[in-house]
């Protein structure tokens, strides 16, 4: 019983604070396997998987079935070329009936709505193939569209990774083309294009395997979109090259069949399965997380964790704090010289008032008192002790009623400062992820948007729009908060430093630091 | 999921056909590589019969002639119990006589289990060995199966401080003058310099270099090179069939 009783109490204790585990995320019922990349259709947002059929979302979080792609196959992509949305498939490979004689075919319809009048898929045709005894299986298929070039790579591991090029207005493979084999050891390959680089990646390890999965995706990149490829060490992926983009982690297996979803703005993110998602029963399922790059390559993020967190300008380096007195840390071990400091004076006007420096307000009084106390020089006469943190209870004590104003400045490990970060399902979300609320560690005190474009803290959650927050964390690692609504603006806008020291809501500028936040741990 | 993809998915690697070598590190601006035109699949793709003339290792320092042993029926429906204790156990097992030691001739015969099965002394086409079209040339077993491969590696000096580098498909074992000094065990596809053995010497003169390879439902292969300390290859050895 006692054992019983620890382990429950671990389990609490577990539960509590920081969640490190990664996880997938998505809400509703996103069970899917070999997914198409993740493409937005009059409002809504589509995936296909094999076999047929596939997923709509209205948020990009919340997902269920319904999608409709005729056809059959396996491992489908999407791209919206014009007014057509291409979909290829394949049809005959992959061991299946025991060879790899397989068939890429496309086809093409004017929307993915399939309650739309518009909606259905007129045929291209076989665009690509393998015979079964080349050196190659026809399957897995995958756009892109760049420079006027519509692209597609296909294959598996029997054999080679091939790319082929189609016209764009017909969908159909460019009269008098070649494939050309341009990596091995893969399957469920996905081009990218940036800065002057073709990007390719794909799987590799096994698939279909459950938890015993060992799926992970890698990459190469060539100056030509018909490479020759190589990775980061100069291993060309025809001899088994590819760095790492994402693996299994946590609670998740077999990451496969990357497609990148690029939101503007700086804000990329990528769809992909898992083979096994251990808290859903260990079933395939979506995923959509943020891509990073680095140094010319790309990088898997991770999903936003919640947590309790400093929340960092990548402008000025000052972290986001309720604009309270500064409460100073002063019982014993500080030696200084003379006796401990008074209390510091009243520094921050309160909502309502005018901000300090602004015209026709005199300045803070000067403080007054013994000089600030130094931490104490040499080893401290007896023993060494930890000394506890200021506590919520001691720093809220000079905290007003009501709304507060926030502002930013040192870091000062303050409980004012830190920010516990609870995703809100129930709320809703975006591509990848619910929406958060961010209150102050230990309170429910929220940061919320208000009706002129400013941020501020309420005492209270109440789950009102304007206290929900999007997090989108940027390609260099950075993120973006943005308010899920402003009261009385019609245009999206997102947390950004006006001035050092100075937050406000406006419109995310993508090429500079003001709008740029980290997640600290405190 | 259909079975029969499932367990073909569960493999590895995959086959190079290159019409062209290309060097390992690749320009960025060097031509791609074309898909070939010979479909047909057969070994003449993929192996050339040995000559008496000795073979120097490729541009990249692969050894591309070796004596292939037809394959060891082995069955197994995934890889992933190639753990190192399966795949030592499996090698230690004997299947024919001086397993460890001989150093076969092309045509020689050893009979495994009541299968007579036959020494090939073979070129590989590429820098790597692509034992599943050896098989599948020979209309032998391709999948559930054990490799033998054993080549001559002279050298024209004592050469110390080289390492053997090695990827295969799936697990392996590796013997460099009856030492074991390379495996890779789990799951594998083939990687080039996926595994490296310690620092070695190589003998003037003849070195005998013995390898193993399994494979359940994936698509055997392996590729073998001796580099020096910066990860250079050794170009300046052969390798012989008697």
């Amino acid at each position: 019983m006692k054992s019983r009783i620890l382990a429950a109490a671990f389990i609490f204790l577990l539960s509590l604070g920081s969640s490190t585990v990664a996880s997938a995320q998505l809400n509703g019922e996103p069970y899917i396997h070999d997914p198409s990349t993740v493409i937005q259709s009059d409002g809504k947002y589509y995936t296909f998987g094999t076999g047929g059929g596939g997923l709509i979302s209205e948020d990009g979080y919340t997902w269920h079935s319904g999608a409709v792609r005729t056809g059959g196959g396996v491992a489908p992509d999407v791209i919206k070329i014009g007014d057509r949305y291409y979909v290829a498939y394949a049809v005959g490979g992959g061991g299946m009936s025991g060879g790899h004689a397989s068939n890429v075919k496309v086809m093409w319809t004017k929307t993915l709505d399939p309650k739309s009048p518009d909606f259905g898929y007129h045929d291209v045709g076989v665009v690509a193939s393998s015979n079964g005894l080349e050196d190659c299986d026809a399957i897995d298929p995958a756009f892109l569209y760049t420079g006027g070039h519509l692209w597609l790579s296909y294959g598996t591991y029997f054999g080679f990774i091939r790319i082929v090029e189609l016209d764009p207005k017909t969908g159909k493979r460019v009269l008098g083309n070649k494939p050309v084999n341009v990596s091995i050891d893969m399957e469920a390959t996905d081009m990218m294009y940036r800065d002057g680089w073709y990007y390719l990646l794909g799987t590799h390890g096994t698939c279909c395997d459950g938890a015993n999965s060992s799926y992970n995706f890698r990459v190469g990149r060539s100056r030509s979109a018909t490479g020759p490829y190589v990775d980061n060490m100069g291993i060309p992926l025809l001899k088994g090259g590819g760095k790492l983009v994402v693996a299994g982690r946590g609670r998740v297996f077999g990451p496969g069949h990357f497609g990148l979803l690029d939101l503007g703005d700086g804000v990329q993110k990528f769809s992909m399965h898992y083979e096994a998602d251990m808290d859903r029963s260990g079933r395939s399922v979506l995923d959509i997380r943020p891509l990073l790059w680095k140094d010319g390559w790309p990088v898997g993020g991770d999903n936003f964790q919640a947590g309790t967190y400093e929340i960092e300008s990548e402008r000025s380096g000052f972290a986001l704090e309720l604009a309270v007195d500064f409460v100073r840390i002063g019982r014993g071990g500080f030696g200084g010289f003379g006796a401990p400091g008074a209390g510091a004076p009243p520094r921050r006007p309160q909502p309502g008032q005018p901000g300090q420096g602004q015209p026709g307000q005199p300045a803070a009084a000067p403080h007054q008192g013994p000089p600030a106390g130094f931490g104490g020089f040499g080893a401290p006469t007896g023993p060494v002790t930890p000394l506890p943190d200021q506590t919520l209870a001691e720093d809220s004590a000079v905290w007003p009623a009501g709304n507060i104003a926030v502002d930013m400045y040192d870091y000062m490990i303050r409980p004012h400062q830190k920010w516990t970060i609870t995703p809100v399902p129930e709320a809703g979300g975006y591509p990848g992820s619910p929406y958060f609320k961010i209150t102050i560690a230990g309170t429910d005190r929220a940061l919320a948007a208000t009706s002129d474009s400013e941020v501020v803290t309420v005492p209270a959650f109440t789950g009102a729009p304007e206290q929900l927050w999007r997090i989108d964390q940027l390609t260099d690692g950075t993120y973006r908060i943005m308010p899920k609504l402003v009261p009385d603006s019609k245009e999206p806008l997102a947390l950004t430093a006006a001035g050092a020291s100075t937050p406000t809501l406006a419109k995310f500028d993508a090429k500079s630091d003001k709008g740029r936040w980290n997640f600290r741990k405190p | 999921m259909n079975e029969l993809r499932k367990s073909v998915l569960l493999g590895m690697g995959a086959l190079a056909l290159l019409a062209l070598q290309v060097s390992f590190v690749t320009p960025a601006n060097a031509a791609p590589v074309a898909a070939p035109g010979d479909t047909s699949g057969g070994l003449a793709s993929y192996f050339t019969p040995s000559t008496a003339h000795p073979k120097l290792p490729d541009a990249d320092g692969f050894l591309q002639r070796w004596l292939l042993l037809e394959p060891i029926v082995k069955p197994n429906r995934t890889n992933t119990v190639f753990t190192g204790t399966y795949v030592r156990n499996a090698f230690q097992t004997e299947y024919f006589p001086n397993q460890f030691t001989v150093v076969p001739h092309d045509g020689d015969n050893v009979t495994v289990a009541d299968q007579k099965l036959t020494w090939h002394a073979l070129d590989s086409r590429n820098f790597n060995v692509r034992l599943f079209r050896f098989a599948d040339g020979l209309k032998k077993p391709t999948y559930g199966v054990i490799f033998w491969a054993v080549t001559i590696v002279n050298s024209p000096r004592e050469m110390k401080n080289v390492r053997l580098a090695v990827g295969s498909n799936s697990a392996s074992m590796w013997w460099l003058n009856d030492q074991n000094v390379a495996n890779l065990f789990d799951d594998r596809r083939m990687v080039m310099d996926d595994v490296v053995s310690q620092r070695l010497t190589l003998n003037k003169g003849k070195n005998v270099l013995r390898g193993a390879v399994i494979n359940g439902p994936g698509l055997s292969d392996f590729c073998v090179r001796f580099i020096d300390e910066s990860g250079d290859p050794i170009k300046d050895i052969t390798t012989t069939v008697e």
